[in-house]
């Protein structure tokens, strides 16, 4: 990603280097999980969690409504004790540490501004109970309202404030302190689509300024897509896949992974004549495919292939590449792209995206609803899929 | 030019109600406190500002004795009642309506009969100083009935419910969460409350101050039934006067020079705690 650094001491870790780097991550938890009483029943929010985030990085976790992610957060932050494990910053064992002692802040998804404090007052509220001198404070605050161009909404109250400009005081209360790790809890979801975007630039933008480590909670793929150096995709209380968005959108690792980022047709079968470097896939449909990764004879293989993988043709395509027929159900011209819906024999459907080369407006008989085509990809691009999280036991 | 006429219209029916029942009387009170004369050959119109200047020299003492019992009620009341309103709204949980019933069932008990049960409760050799006295505990002496403890406290317990349910009311409908952003921002539990919990509910505390302030300061039932001569309220007077001398005029002024006092109690009160402040977060 190369991010152009500046103003930190502590250069942050390349992000596509991964975990193995031999910095001490910013934060670290090590077997954390978390379970609620309520009643008679046992909620486990956090099955178990292993996760390094890297100094300088911006780390989202992306998962479903209800996976854990704002409790993997309040964790990090303190307002929650992890039932087992630890939580680590830069080093420190800070599993049994108050929030107000942890040199980490947070951004709350609702804000949580106070209400009868100006902009200016609530900025400074981090700062005042950590004694900092008054000519400071004030140069600060000046600094960072300046930094969410907020520059001359200093006197005024939140509640005469707009959603976009709250969720930046929000920021601006949480970024002024220096923390050695800044937590926001799905930050823009309150916001309508086109602030959304613009405060994602933003809010990247910031990070990249300011080189402080994000951790980033949201249920947006996109968002998390578009901003994150790695992403944790949660679900059920486990991490299902860890790794850079190209990583996690090229190489879903799961069934879930895969059905939940972007579009992705699913394809089961089982795998034949093994080689040193892949095999082939029957599918339950009675076609061949051939895949890239080692398999053993008979096994049963979940794969994907993502849409726009996938070239569509009438003609034959090249042995060398997986093939199917099917025929055209339904298309959806986009101007740009068409997106096609072809079904195989056995009725697994399967998507298609494809850039609108040529000019479709003449004559597009021959892949219209209807027709008969083939579709083909390159063996590399489809993975194999796995059911159960890596990191823990296996969990419905 | 309807649409512009409407609000007026809808609030005509409050505008009449407030003409009829308090203009109106406070109209005719002012004219009565004017007035000389006796029940028997009449009240006549001689504008005798003479009433204000009696009542002011005579019962002096009695409403700064009031205000005085008022004030403490109501200090005690904030001291009782916000703690209770705190831990209802915050750490009762899914009991909340459970414990606000509770604390309210005391009060669905006629006012009159509640403070009559404290005389017993309180009495010189009652369950409670009865028992303390008879293992050692008090001297035989000691009463607290007739005092102006008994009064104060009883004034106390009987506005409680004011003063709890405005603070209640702020507490719950505050953002929880506000208070974990204090925490995050290096806020001790204590600099927690006292910076944030405490100034956002504030409109709160200065509703339930107003509504403890004012009634407790006019009661006349709790000084009656737990006080003695001793501890005579403007309320007994009032009501002796209207009620037993029949001497309405002075009653009448006593009454308005009560409702000064009142006002400008509560204006400099709002005052210091900052209305402006206190009415802008409650309008949020
Ligand atoms: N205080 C609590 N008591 C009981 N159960 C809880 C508590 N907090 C969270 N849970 C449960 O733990 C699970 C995870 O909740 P969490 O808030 O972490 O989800 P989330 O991933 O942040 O979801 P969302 O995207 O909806 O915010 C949910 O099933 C939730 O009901
Ligand atoms: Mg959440």
């Amino acid at each position: 990603m190369g991010d152009p650094v500046t103003a930190t001491t502590e250069a942050p870790a390349t992000p596509t280097a991964g975990p193995k780097t031999e910095a001490v991550p910013a934060i670290s938890l090590s077997g954390v999980t978390k379970t609620f009483h309520s009643g008679r029943e046992t909620i486990t929010a956090v099955g178990h969690l292993d996760l390094d985030i890297e100094a300088g990085e911006f780390f989202s976790l992306l998962g479903p409504s209800g996976c854990g992610k704002t409790t993997t957060m309040r964790m990090i932050a303190g307002f929650e004790e992890p039932t087992t494990g630890v939580v680590r910053l830069d080093g420190d064992d800070v599993t049994d540490v108050a929030p107000n002692h942890r040199d980490v802040n947070m951004v709350f998804q609702s804000y949580a501004l106070f209400p009868h404090l100006s902009v200016a007052e609530n900025v400074a509220f981090g700062l005042k109970r950590k004694k900092v001198k008054a000519a400071e404070i004030k140069r600060r605050i000046d600094e960072m309202l300046e930094l969410v161009e907020l520059g001359g909404h200093g006197k005024r109250k939140p509640s005469q404030l707009s959603g976009g400009q709250r969720q930046r005081v929000a920021l601006a209360r949480a970024l002024v302190n220096q923390p050695r790790a800044l937590l926001l809890d799905e930050p823009l979801a309150a916001l309508d689509l086109k602030l959304r975007q613009a405060m994602q630039i933003e809010l990247k933008r910031i990070q990249r300024d300011i080189g402080i480590t994000f951790v980033y909670v949201t249920h947006d793929q996109g968002e998390a897509l578009t901003m994150s150096d790695r992403i944790a995709v949660m679900n059920g209380g486990y991490v299902e896949q860890l790794g850079t968005p190209a990583e996690i959108y090229e190489h879903p690792a799961t069934r879930f992974v895969a059905g939940f980022i972007g579009t992705s047709n699913l394809l089961t079968g089982t795998a034949a004549n093994p080689t040193s470097d892949g095999a082939e896939v029957r599918l339950d449909c009675g076609q061949h495919v051939l895949i890239g990764q080692r398999l053993t004879e008979g096994e049963r293989a979940d794969l994907t292939v993502r849409p726009e993988k996938i070239t569509i043709s009438t003609d034959a395509p090249d042995a060398g590449l997986s093939r199917v027929r099917g025929t055209v159900t339904d298309t959806v011209y986009l101007g740009s792209s068409t997106h096609y819906t072809v079904r195989l024999d056995d009725g697994t459907e399967i998507v298609v995206y494809q850039q609108n080369a040529r000019d479709l407006s003449a004559t597009d008989v021959t892949t219209g609803r209807g027709s008969e085509v083939w579709l083909s990809w390159r063996p590399s691009h489809s993975y194999l899929l796995s059911d159960s999280p890596q990191g823990g036991p296996h969990r419905a | 030019m309807r649409r512009k006429l409407t609000p007026y219209l809808l609030a005509l029916p409050g505008w009449a109600w407030l003409a009829l029942f308090f203009i109106v009387p406070i109209a005719g009170m002012v004219s009565l406190s004017l007035t000389s004369g006796n029940i028997i050959t009449g009240f006549h119109q001689t504008f005798n500002i003479g009433n204000y200047t009696e009542a002011l020299n005579l019962y002096s003492e009695q409403l700064f004795r009031s205000l005085f019992y008022g004030l403490s009620a109501t200090l005690i009341a904030i001291a009782i009642g916000y703690p209770a309103a705190y831990w209802i709204a915050f750490k009762a949980g899914k009991h909340k309506s459970t414990y606000l019933l509770l604390l309210l069932l005391p009060f669905f008990v006629s006012f009159v009969l509640r403070t009559i049960s404290w005389k017993f409760t309180l009495s010189d050799q009652g369950i409670v100083l009865g028992t303390l006295k008879n293992i050692g505990l008090l001297p035989t002496d000691f009463a607290v009935l007739n005092t102006a403890p008994a009064v104060v406290l009883g004034l106390a317990y009987n506005f409680l419910p004011f003063m709890v349910l405005p603070i209640y009311a702020v507490l719950e409908r505050m953002d929880h969460r506000v208070v974990e952003a204090a925490h995050d921002l290096y806020a001790s539990r204590l600099q927690a409350f006292l910076r944030v919990v405490l100034p956002i509910s504030l409109p709160g505390v200065f509703a339930g101050g107003l509504m403890t302030f004012i009634p407790t300061t006019a009661d006349y039932v709790n000084a009656t039934v737990l006080g003695g001569p001793e501890t005579t309220m403007i309320g007994s007077i009032i009501q002796t006067q209207y009620l037993v001398n029949n001497d309405y005029p002075i009653a009448a002024a006593i009454t308005f020079v009560l409702m000064a006092v009142l006002l400008i109690g509560i204006f400099s009160y709002a005052r210091a705690l900052g209305t402006e402040r206190v009415m802008e977060v409650q309008a949020k």
